[in-house]
């Protein structure tokens, strides 16, 4: 074959599978910020502090990666119930989210960055699994486990996301919280309790995304930059509060970044998450697979 | 007398008082430290227009400092202009750039304006490293001149430098604070649907405000390769700036012009006192704290805290 068609292939292929990866970050986010409309932007550091603490327990432990990354998810989940509390009783409740609970995030963010620097030390950290250096091979295409394993993890999770939030009570209060949280009252439904169970949620899959993350690649405390723009252009693209949009809108992310490293140089992937997110904000507001307001 | 005069008049004549105790005690050090606190005067000024006045979260002062910085670099190379023409031209980059950045997505729920000014680092960030102009992600280098006439070293002509830009920045806070401009971004920051239906001209007066904001964030920047005489994309984009513009305003009271003032001197003289005696990763995580803390418990900040006193 054309060695040029292979190199556009395989980046097709690469790109699907760490387009899996990102599904996995936005996805926590589509439920926090499409569904909650709360603006976490401390979403990507906590997700690369689960990194951090998948590395260190796992190392410690001797286990595999995603393994300790959903091992350790219910410790996430009750520190997004921490957060969320703090939130809602400082800012929500007194009706100042749009300033000073950005500015709230914002500060959370930076705190974990630095903190991480301060625990671990700015270098970088990684742990392999035992599959990662074997690549399987399906004619003139790689597939590196090291990808596709974490890109079906991530499947997994928002495959049970997805199933939680259409067939349990809890899981469509949730989505009833994002209309109208004022109906849900009058069901005898505590909207407050029930954003606090979903923001949990939202931080726990943070945290098996960064589980998913260290197997991909190596992580240090600034790694999670880059991914702001990536997850909220993807959440955006994808329709907000949408799973399947946010899994589509991840896997293109995924390819157009992957083929534009692949054929530009790597050095040049970060722009193309902004580039993307401008020419979604200015032309396609309500995401790519969203009807218009 | 004339309220705008008198607040000139005083801002010049505390300069003057500044500039010449500094000669009076003829340490280096204390030029270097005052450029560090002045220049977060300008920076929170800067972000308190946008912020304060009208409510919009810019999280992009670092990619905003560093086009100024990176604007006077490439002056340099290209023209080999000096610092004051390097300062204007920063001013009309760093201008240009919010202008678009907010033409782009203003017209959105405000949200949309702080995710974008947050990528907008990164990206900046990815073009620098990649332009090797500019010296690529190894940096560049500007050799300064040892000193310069009439002053005593070139570290103190520095000084007066962002001594004037930090007295222009807070007066240009305090004009459009008590302008047409400040009235109508106030009134879009607590109803901006509402301001619209009284005719406000709101897409206007916010990219007025983000073109304002954006120049003066790129003008605080443009010394700054002269300052440190070596500049690295990693230093230029610093996180540290991006939160310390946002927490000086917040900590002193945004909102008023006088807010950011004290927020940065308070918080940048902290900073600069612990970074020589602490770590300086220890510090900024002091910030991070500081700003959470007072968004929780004082969202008004120290100005507000002392007016509901009185």
């Amino acid at each position: 074959m054309d060695p040029d068609l292979v190199l556009l292939l395989n980046g097709i292929v690469s790109g699907l599978l760490l387009g899996g990866l990102y599904a996995a970050a936005a996805s926590g986010l589509a439920v926090a910020f499409g569904m909650l409309d709360i603006v976490n932007i401390a979403h990507p550091a906590l997700m690369v502090t689960g990194a951090f603490t998948v590395v260190a327990l796992g190392t410690w432990l001797g286990l595999d990666p995603l393994l300790v990354a959903v091992l350790q998810a219910p410790l996430y989940y009750l520190l997004g119930v921490g957060i969320y509390s703090a939130y809602h009783h400082f800012f929500e409740k007194r009706g100042e989210e749009a300033l000073q609970g950005l500015a709230f995030f914002f500060g959370v963010m930076f705190i974990i960055e630095v903190g991480l620097v301060m625990v671990f030390g700015p270098e970088q950290r990684f742990l392999d699994p035992s599959y990662a250096y074997t690549t399987w091979r399906l004619g003139e295409i790689d597939l590196p486990l090291r990808m596709l394993v974490p890109g079906l993890f991530a499947m997994g999770c928002i495959g049970l996301l997805f199933l939680y939030l259409h067939r349990s009570f809890t899981g469509l209060a949730i989505a009833a919280v994002a209309q109208d949280a004022e109906a849900l009252r009058l069901m005898a439904v505590n909207p407050v309790k029930i954003k606090r169970l979903a923001f949990g949620i939202s931080i726990a899959l943070a945290s098996m995304a960064g589980g998913a993350l260290v197997v991909v690649q190596p992580v240090e405390p600034s790694s999670g930059q880059v991914f702001i723009g990536r997850v909220f252009a993807i959440c955006i693209m994808g329709g907000m509060a949408s799973l399947p949009g946010c899994i589509m809108a991840a896997l293109l992310f995924g390819v157009v970044e992957n083929v534009t490293a692949t054929f530009f140089g790597p050095s040049w992937s970060p722009a193309v998450a902004f580039g993307w997110l401008l020419l979604v904000l200015a032309f396609r507001p309500q995401g790519l697979f969203g009807k218009a307001a | 007398m004339n309220t705008h005069l008198r607040f000139w008049l005083g801002a010049a004549a505390l300069g003057l008082l500044l500039v010449a105790a500094l000669r009076l005690l003829g340490n280096d050090y204390a030029y270097f430290a005052g450029y560090f606190v002045l220049q977060y005067v300008v920076l929170a000024s800067a972000w308190n227009i946008l912020g304060g006045y009208a409510g919009y979260v810019n999280f992009g002062a670092a990619g905003f400092m560093a086009a100024g910085a990176y604007s006077a670099i490439v002056l340099r190379q290209a023209l080999g202009l000096d610092l004051i023409p390097g300062i204007i031209f920063a001013a009309l980059v760093a201008g240009l750039l919010g202008l678009g950045t907010g033409y782009l997505t203003l017209r959105l729920k405000g949200v949309y304006f702080s995710i974008a000014t947050l990528c907008l680092s990164v990206v900046l960030q990815t073009l620098v490293v990649n332009w090797d102009y500019v010296g690529g992600s190894r940096g560049a280098y500007i050799i300064r001149p040892r000193e310069i006439a009439p002053f005593v070293s070139y570290g103190e002509y520095l000084f007066i430098v962002m001594l004037v830009l930090a007295i222009g920045a807070a007066g240009i806070g305090r004009t459009v604070e008590m302008s047409r401009l400040g009235r109508g971004l106030q009134a879009i920051r607590d109803n901006e649907r509402a301001a619209e239906a009284v005719g406000v001209p709101t897409l206007r007066l916010k990219l007025i405000a983000t073109t304002l904001c954006g120049a003066l964030m790129g003008v605080a920047g443009a010394p700054l390769p002269y300052y440190s005489g070596y500049l690295n994309p990693e230093a230029a984009f610093s996180l540290a700036y991006a939160v310390n513009a946002i927490a000086m305003p917040l900590i002193g009271g945004a909102g008023t012009w006088a807010g950011p003032v004290i927020g940065a001197v308070l918080l940048a003289s902290l900073q600069q006192a612990a970074t020589v005696t602490i770590s300086s990763a220890l510090n900024l995580w002091i910030v991070g704290w500081m700003l959470v803390i007072f968004v929780a418990l004082f969202p008004k900040g120290i100005l507000g805290w002392f007016r509901r006193k009185a």
